[in-house]
């Protein structure tokens, strides 16, 4: 089933915007250039039912290019398969196209990767940070943030109680 | 000799206010159950049936913080959920008492990143800690009356 996919997809409309494919473990990825994600993930939908936006996950490469990747898991109901696509930013400009208009469900997934990692999405309505304060400077899962944080960075409560309290 | 056979005699007894209001105290624990992770299982063992915490003077738990006096604070606290608990602390009359519970309450336990309160001591006073990864529900027990006696051995009244 996942053969006759790949097939399909080579055979799309969409197939030279495909720079690479892979398959691990019976799951299949598919890497894109990230200037063509909106592009490819409208045609996934469209044409091949990937209806449902399971997840967005970042990866920290820590490498000198292509340093962030970033995975979209989506699910076609249908035909019960799941799918991968990858792609990639680099240091200086992590930044790629929101894929909102796709999957809506991409709304709160992008937030929490600028939140994590400092992914920007260009047009996404409201990114803000989802976990973290909204005063907080950093993006805690990259590699180079130390793992017990930066002191004092997150508030703490006061050992008092505030003098006016009622 | 029995409290009825000396007040059958007599009719009268005679003791001290603080002794009075801290027998009184210390059997009528309230908790405050503050579950923020898995340790709240644990906690909530303790309240039920199996072990029935009433055996020991611990009242039900409340969940309003203004009727209870014992804030079990059971999970890890996050520096975001850090404000919450002390704001439900400050809201909780006085006298109380605070019970950091696990191994992450105490000291922030296994989940040592930047998001955790490394102990809740930071900004809670904290009267007991539980070592464990959950505590038992009996050493919860044990907890609490640790911190009965502790009430016992308080003198309130007289010097507020
Ligand atoms: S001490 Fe263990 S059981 Fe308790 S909250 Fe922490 S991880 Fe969970």
């Amino acid at each position: 089933m996942e053969n006759q996919l790949i097939e399909k997809i080579k055979e799309s409309n969409f197939h030279d915007k495909i720079v690479d494919v892979r398959s691990y473990a019976g799951e299949m990825t598919i890497v894109v250039h990230s200037q063509d994600i909106v592009a490819v993930c409208k045609s996934l939908k469209e044409q091949f039912g990937f209806s449902y936006l399971a997840d967005i996950s970042t990866v920290d490469h820590y490498t000198d290019e292509n340093r962030f990747e970033i995975a979209y898991n989506i699910v076609n109901m249908a035909d019960r398969q799941r799918l991968r696509i990858s792609t990639f930013v680099e240091e200086d400009d992590p930044s790629l196209d929101s894929v909102i208009p796709v999957w809506g469900a991409a709304n709160w997934f992008e937030r929490e990767a600028w939140d994590m990692m400092g992914i920007r999405f260009n047009g996404h309505p409201d990114l803000r940070r989802i976990f973290l304060p909204e005063d907080f400077e950093y993006h805690p899962m990259r590699k180079e943030f130390p793992q017990l944080g930066i002191p004092g960075t997150l508030e703490m409560p006061e050992k008092d109680p505030p003098k006016d309290y009622k | 000799m029995g409290l009825e056979k000396a007040l059958a005699k007599q009719g009268f007894l005679l003791t001290k206010v603080d002794a009075l209001t801290n027998w009184a105290r210390a059997n009528s624990m309230w908790p405050m159950p503050m579950g923020l992770a898995c340790c709240a299982i644990e906690m909530m063992a303790f309240a039920g049936p199996q072990y029935d915490v009433s055996r020991f003077g611990s009242e039900v738990f409340r969940f309003s913080p203004r009727q209870a006096d014992l804030m079990i604070v059971a999970g890890w606290t996050t520096y975001k959920m850090s404000h919450a608990v002390k704001r439900i602390w400050d809201q909780m009359p006085d006298p109380k008492w605070c019970v950091a519970m696990g191994a992450c309450a105490s000291s922030g336990g296994m989940h040592r990143v930047y998001g955790v309160v490394q102990g809740i001591d930071q900004f809670l006073p904290v009267d007991a800690y539980i070592p464990g990864c959950p505590p038992r529900p009996e050493v919860v027990i044990h907890t609490l009356q640790t911190i009965q006696e502790k009430v016992k051995k308080e003198h309130s009244v007289l010097q507020d």
